[in-house]
């Protein structure tokens, strides 16, 4: 279906289902249970998790395809943001035009980026990437402010006047699809549970599911054969009369491109952009997300983007008052000793629980989480040694047909 | 004139002269062996058709156009497939895609932008690579990573990846070293079939005189960087200076 083969078919409907159902699926407790802060079913975080997923899938098509690490992807999201919410200051409140900007000038400021940088590998086009993120990051702190708002950044305002959008006098617009607004949600109560569905989600997760797609093309494609020959070996792919650079640029310029998305989404289900979105930090942020998951493979990517966001939001919202609850069945010098025990892994200290996870994952499982349900998927299927699940296929990547 | 013209071609590394004053001509559709003791700058002239290298002086023509100042992909557009002293090859991707891609760039040039095509739907290119793989015996490993291959397949791999594309020129650079006796001599079946079939001209450079003696029409001796003789096989044998090249190295 749709040009792919059935393992790869297969793993986008799944793909498709579980964002579709992310709603259900993410709220797997009871609201007023005490397990209700577990829920990541709320329309804030599942946003997140597609759109970080899009932006750690285009990531993973330089860095998993080609191995050129890019330490300053964060720019491109920052651009694509940009971009849009001017779309959405001077056009119209409409996002797909905000959207498609957001992704044209990504992909024109990675063009940029990507001649310059791809003129080395390895460690200095890493660094060289990370140079022109912090470079944009600065600039848009300082001499761009009169078109990125500098430090406060930019956002819809009362006095915006969208060529297209007739507004009232006064009144701040709001993003909208066809007249959706990004904002307005459709929620369902069943019995105790509380299920909210959410329109820009639904646009985020459609715009996910597109470029899932499109990467799955990419990875089956001649040109990902020839993306990942350059990883393996450049100098071969020379002498075989294929010129290096412009699969590399390409590569650069296309997940650029997923960045901007990732970006113009971010401002179309919130319309705001502050500099801080190119920081370095936020580059770091992907590379984690990518590795975590298992770079190279298809969904890795996904997943450790949303093992990361939902770590940074629900695990920094437990404190202490919330693990004295849980533990209040203990006597009261085991549960204080506990509380101790697990207070630097939690809050404010979420941080070194990813740590944690991201050393323990990389020394024993290189491939990531993928790699991880490989090996467990090994576990139950040892009998039936043919059937490849759909994702070791995606890992390996050694068949080019099938 | 020759398909492949060396004149005066002298290569310095620091301290080093490591190729002197080198005229070498191939003739169109031959065999043309280089042999001479390690270390006598064989590789490296090699080096300097192929673009890896710039000779500090002379010139190298392929055809009648200069080799000098192209670089490595535009060399091998031209028509010109190396086969390195040590294996190059693929070794994350299995041994069935590191013969499509010489396919694909044979067919579709230094760039292609095919980003949505499917690799399942190129049937011409898997038929022409399995074909190969056929040829070098090693269609039942189509599917192994390639750096799982003994170093022995390695190569025919990589010989594999060259002929796919069929070349004007292929230059060999000690093709059956560590390889089985038996394999060696399918490499030299593989290669005489190969010439008899098409129009190519292939340099070897090569230690194991059956494989020399049995391809080559043409014999160059090269010792510390400078061609001593050039003759047929049946007048090298005897030749006393090539006996003086081998038998100096021995002394030493
Ligand atoms: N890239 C290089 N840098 C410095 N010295 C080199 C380089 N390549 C080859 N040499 C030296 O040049 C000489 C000829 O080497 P080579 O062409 O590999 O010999 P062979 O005839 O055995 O293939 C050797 O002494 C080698 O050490
Ligand atoms: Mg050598």
């Amino acid at each position: 279906m749709f040009g792919l083969s059935t393992k790869d078919t297969t793993l986008l409907l799944f793909v498709a289902a579980l964002t579709l159902l992310a709603p259900f699926l993410l709220n797997p407790f009871p609201e007023n249970s005490a397990m209700a802060q577990f829920n990541a079913g709320y329309p804030d975080l599942m946003q997140r998790f597609v759109i970080f997923g899009t932006f750690a899938i285009g990531f993973n098509i330089l860095f998993g395809l080609t191995g050129y690490l890019s330490f300053g992807h964060a720019a491109f999201l920052g651009v694509g943001s940009y971009g849009a919410i001017w779309m959405m200051k001077l056009l119209t409140l409409n996002v797909i035009p905000a959207i498609i900007m957001g992704v044209i000038f990504a992909g024109l400021f990675a063009l940029l980026v990507g001649y310059i940088s791809l003129r080395r590998s390895g460690i200095y086009f890493s660094i060289l990437t990370l140079a022109f993120a912090q470079m944009s990051y600065a600039l848009a702190y300082s001499v761009l402010t009169p078109i990125t708002g500098g430090e406060t950044g930019l956002q819809l305002k009362a006095t915006d006047t969208p060529l297209l959008s007739n507004l009232a006098p006064g009144e701040i617009g709001r993003a909208n699809l066809f007249g959706v607004d990004m904002r307005s949600s459709y929620e369902l109560v069943i019995g105790d549970w509380l299920f909210t569905f959410n329109a820009g989600y639904y646009i985020a997760a459609v715009c996910m599911l597109i470029g899932f797609y499109i990467s799955i093309r990419i990875f089956r494609s001649p040109f990902g054969m020839m993306l990942r020959a350059v990883k393996s070996n450049q100098q071969r792919m020379n002498y075989t009369g294929l010129n290096s650079k412009p699969y590399t640029l390409a590569a650069f310029v296309i997940s650029g491109m997923y960045a901007g998305l990732a970006g113009g989404l971010m401002v179309a289900m919130d319309t705001q952009v502050g500099p801080e979105r190119m920081f370095w930090t936020a580059s770091g942020e992907v590379v984690l997300m990518a590795i975590l998951g298992g770079v190279g493979t298809l969904i890795g990517p996904v997943l450790g983007a949303g093992m990361i966001k939902y770590m940074e939001n629900i695990l920094s919202k437990i404190n202490d008052a919330i693990l004295h609850q849980w533990f209040a069945f203990m006597p009261d010098g085991i549960e204080n000793l506990l509380v101790a025990i697990f207070h630097p892994f939690i809050g404010k200290g979420w941080h070194l629980t990813l740590g944690m996870l991201f050393m323990l994952i990389v020394i024993f499982l290189p491939g990531g989480l993928v790699e991880g349900g490989q090996r467990i998927g090994r576990i139950f299927r040892r009998r039936d040694r043919k059937a490849d699940s759909v994702e070791s296929d995606a890992a390996k990547q050694r068949k080019p047909a099938e | 004139m020759g398909i492949l013209e060396i004149k005066n071609v002298g290569k310095r590394f620091g301290g080093l002269q490591a190729l002197s004053d080198v005229n070498l001509s191939v003739a169109e559709n031959t065999v043309h062996a280089i042999i001479g003791p390690n270390g006598a700058g064989k590789s490296t002239l090699l080096n300097c058709l192929v673009g890896k290298l710039i000779p500090d002086t002379g010139s190298v023509t392929f055809q009648g156009q200069s080799l000098l100042g192209r670089k490595p992909h535009e060399i091998n557009q031209l028509g010109v497939s190396r086969v390195f002293q040590t294996p190059e090859i693929f070794a994350d991707l299995t041994v069935l895609e590191n013969v499509m891609i010489p396919c694909f760039a044979h067919r579709d040039g230094a760039f292609q932008m095919n980003a949505l095509r499917g690799v399942r739907s190129e049937t011409d290119i898997r038929q022409k690579a399995e074909q190969i793989l056929e040829d070098v015996s090693m269609l039942e490993k189509e599917n192994m990573q390639a750096s799982s291959l003994s170093r022995g397949d390695k190569r025919r791999l990589e010989m594999a990846m060259c002929l796919v594309q069929d070349p004007k020129l292929l230059l060999l650079d000690e093709p059956t070293a560590g390889m089985a006796r038996a394999d060696t001599n399918n490499t030299i079946d593989l290669l005489k079939e190969i010439k008899d079939k098409r129009d190519i001209t292939m340099a070897i450079i090569e230690h194991d005189m059956h494989v020399v003696f049995s391809l080559a029409e043409r014999i160059t001796v090269l010792a510390q960087g400078t061609p001593l003789v050039e003759e047929t096989p049946e007048n090298i044998k005897g030749h006393p200076k090539v006996r003086e090249a081998y038998l100096g190295e021995a002394q030493v």
